[in-house]
């Protein structure tokens, strides 16, 4: 038997992790994107060197 | 065997997540939300989806940090308005040190994520809104000035400005007239909600124009603000954000909130306390609707001519 009694308390307390986990794993996922729709769009193209530069 | 983190009762104070989602005040970022999105999407610059989306939620932290802030600073007052002592901080779950740890903490990633993902001006713009609602409007005007809805209502008309900024990078008339329409709605919404939430602000000592002006000046203030909103928001309608259908809405949606105005200019409060501020109320739920189906009609406008391309 456990002497560890789950309580509403440590409910709330996973809850919370939870969903703090949840949302950092969504930014990280956001910035992600972010960063694919940037660099897709043209946003970071390099200038053209000309030749014989 | 001992258990240090086993307690016998539970903890009132300690917050679940909802508790941190409720002190960004939800139904405050639908509507900041939202006419970002329109300023956004009524703008002649399409933006990348994902860039949009991105950009709209780091808007709406920013608005739900600065509604952590607000409930930093004003959890005294919050505690003693019935309309607002369920609040997080005053029904004791969140302390003010966590509100203001998380709204300085959001404030500042929305700010940078903003910039990141947009451009500087949108940022600066959201950093300015920010700093309006939480120290000129929270700490100065709301306790110094029954002027504090009509200047604090600043805060909330920046949302569609900062969207049509996040697409084009810069700002236009279009972006300022729908600035202008959240900020000449908001006293009257606000002044009719003071006038059937009778108590709430003098038991609080907020300078509201119900406490400052008395109740009958209130009412003539809510008609002449009403006026002054119904000329700029038909007028709206010959403008490149206007078009038939928003013309359409803002002709009915005037109308009636015209009518609804001179209702409450036109009582007194023995009548008003007769059928429990029937009209003032009915006003209130209006001018939700009001604000809403402009924007709504604004987004039409914009989206519509992009649609009918695709249908023909």
């Amino acid at each position: 038997m456990s002497l560890r009694a789950e309580h509403e308390l440590h409910r709330r307390r996973k809850g919370r992790n939870v969903g703090v986990g949840l949302m950092l794993g969504a930014f990280v996922v956001l910035v992600l994107a972010l960063t694919v729709a940037k660099v897709t769009s043209g946003d970071f193209e390099l200038p053209r060197i000309e030749e014989g530069q | 065997m001992t258990d240090i983190s086993y307690q016998d009762k539970p903890i009132e104070g300690e917050a679940s997540l909802g508790d941190y989602f409720a002190l960004m005040k939800p139904r405050v970022m639908q509507l900041v939300v939202f006419t970002a999105l329109v300023g956004l999407l009524a703008a002649p610059v399409a933006v990348n989806p994902v860039i949009a989306f991105a950009s709209i939620l780091f808007v709406a932290i920013g608005a739900g940090a600065s509604g952590a802030l607000n409930m930093w600073w004003d959890a005294d007052i919050d505690g003693v308005m019935k309309r607002t002592a369920k609040r997080p901080i005053p029904a004791g779950k969140v302390t003010p040190d966590e509100a203001k740890t998380i709204g300085f903490a959001l404030s500042g990633l929305s700010v940078m994520m903003l910039a990141l993902s947009a451009n500087l001006l949108a940022a600066a713009l959201l950093a300015f809104t920010i700093f309006f609602y939480v120290v000129i409007y929270s700490m100065w005007l709301k306790r110094s000035t029954p002027q504090n809805i009509v200047i604090g209502g600043a805060a909330g008309a920046f949302p569609p400005v900062i969207g049509w900024v996040i697409a084009t990078g810069s700002m236009s008339v279009e972006a300022w007239l729908m600035f202008a329409l959240i900020f000449m709605w908001t006293p009257p919404h606000f002044w009719a909600l003071a006038l059937f939430m009778k108590s709430d602000y003098d038991d609080a000592g907020v300078p509201m124009l119900t406490v400052t002006h008395g109740r009958k000046s209130t009412r003539m203030h809510i008609l002449v603000y009403t006026i002054l909103l119904v000329a700029l928001a038909v007028g709206t309608a010959f403008t490149a954000i206007g078009g038939p259908v928003y013309l359409t809405a803002a002709v009915i949606l005037n109308a009636l909130f015209l009518k609804g105005a001179y209702d409450i200019w036109r009582r007194d409060e023995a009548q008003a306390e007769a059928d429990e501020y029937k009209v003032e109320k009915s006003f209130f739920r209006l001018s939700l609707w009001y604000l809403f189906l402009h924007f709504g009609a604004i987004l039409i406008e914009a989206i519509l001519p992009a649609a009918w391309g695709v249908w023909t």
